[in-house]
């Protein structure tokens, strides 16, 4: 670490205002959306859209922008784990079959909603 | 340990300092991450095992309430970002200004959580031996907030929804011990950040936060704007299932 003190990033009010008439333009867009029959992709848009809102608070208000390397690092394994606790549980539940051959409801329920609603 | 200013022995620079704080506060934010994480990958199993069910539940929410806390969250997190600015460029009234207004929303999100929840009490909403899905179908003059118009939707919902799934009354309960569990461990999150709002603000009217030292606004922020993230998430889970019927 460099012995000069550097000076902290300070962000602009002008700046947290812009995100935060984003963030309120995003939560009408995501109940908007909620009202469109986009079958199986309604929850997609409104995952997609979360994930947006809250990328702008972590980048924004949560200086992550600004962070050190390091910092960043913390955040971007805290992300990895989540996707490894989500993705490794669902893809086992999407995929087992019990003893007696029968596949769990989930299977049957994603392979419903993609022929009825899809 | 000494202290020189607002820097303690034990670093070298204040920039140092707050690094520290806040890789430290990021560590404990991912842990927080997994909590939450873990309880949203049990309401996505039981959402897709039994949609209908949820659907039924998530179009009881009063999604006119549930918008405005959005709203009013959203805002409060607006309002900690510039208690957190005050304190960088040393505008001592202004932290202590933005730091009320950050409590008052969080105070009028818990007041509207508080409707919502006695609604669903009201309603026979709640998991356990008095729950039942039809309660306001069958007894309209009981429910006599829910007008008329949405009652009727609501009763076409719940046939439609009985047809597809017999054990509906069942399977409703799950949607709402996610919709309890989930909201309620968000608005104790929310109480937790309250108290720590409540020590800044004595500590902001005593002056203590400046330039130099702002680190616990800085920290008590980010857990501000985690609460917020997860609201962010859990407002279209649980508000905005199947609304386009």
């Amino acid at each position: 670490m460099s012995e000069h003190e550097h000076t902290e990033h300070i962000v602009s009010p002008g700046m947290y205002l812009a995100i935060i008439t984003t963030l309120l333009i995003l939560t009408g867009l995501t109940v908007g959306a909620a009202f469109v029959n986009l079958g199986r992709f309604n929850i997609a848009v409104a995952l997609l859209i979360a994930t947006v809102k809250a990328t702008l608070v972590v980048l924004i208000f949560m200086h992550a922008k600004y962070a050190p390397e390091r910092t960043k690092l913390v955040i971007i394994a805290g992300i990895f784990w989540l996707a490894l606790l989500l993705f490794m549980t669902l893809s086992d539940y999407a995929s087992r079959v019990d003893y007696r051959g029968v596949r769990y409801p989930m299977t049957q329920i994603i392979s419903h909603t993609l022929g009825n609603r899809g | 340990m000494h202290r020189t200013g607002a820097l303690y022995g034990q670093f070298k620079t204040l920039e140092q300092q707050k690094d520290t704080a806040t890789l430290g506060m990021w560590i404990f934010l991912v842990t927080e991450v997994m909590f939450f994480g873990g309880i949203m990958l049990a309401y996505t199993i039981n959402r897709h095992t039994y949609f209908h069910a949820f659907a039924m539940g998530s179009n009881t929410l009063s999604l006119g309430l549930g918008g405005f806390n959005t709203v009013v969250l959203l805002a409060s997190s607006f309002t900690m970002a510039m208690a957190v600015w005050s304190a960088q460029t040393s505008k001592k009234g202004l932290i202590t200004l933005f730091l009320s207004l950050t409590i008052f929303l969080g105070f009028v999100f818990f007041g509207v959580k508080y409707v919502e929840y006695a609604q669903k009490f009201h309603h026979h909403l709640v998991p356990g031996k008095t729950f039942d899905i039809f309660y306001c179908v069958r007894n309209p003059a009981k429910c006599s907030d829910i007008d008329a118009a949405d009652m009727a939707k609501e009763k076409e919902e719940i046939e439609a929804a009985v047809q597809a799934d017999p054990d509906l009354n069942a399977h409703a309960q799950l949607y709402y011990s996610a919709y309890f569990g989930m909201t309620g461990l968000h608005a104790l999150h929310m109480v937790i950040g309250a108290g720590l709002l409540f020590w800044l603000l004595k500590e902001s009217v005593a002056g203590r936060f400046n330039a130099e030292w702002n680190n616990p606004v800085d920290i008590v922020g980010l857990y501000w704007h985690f609460v917020d993230i997860v609201w962010i998430y859990l407002f279209p889970l649980l508000y905005l299932i199947d609304r386009h019927k």
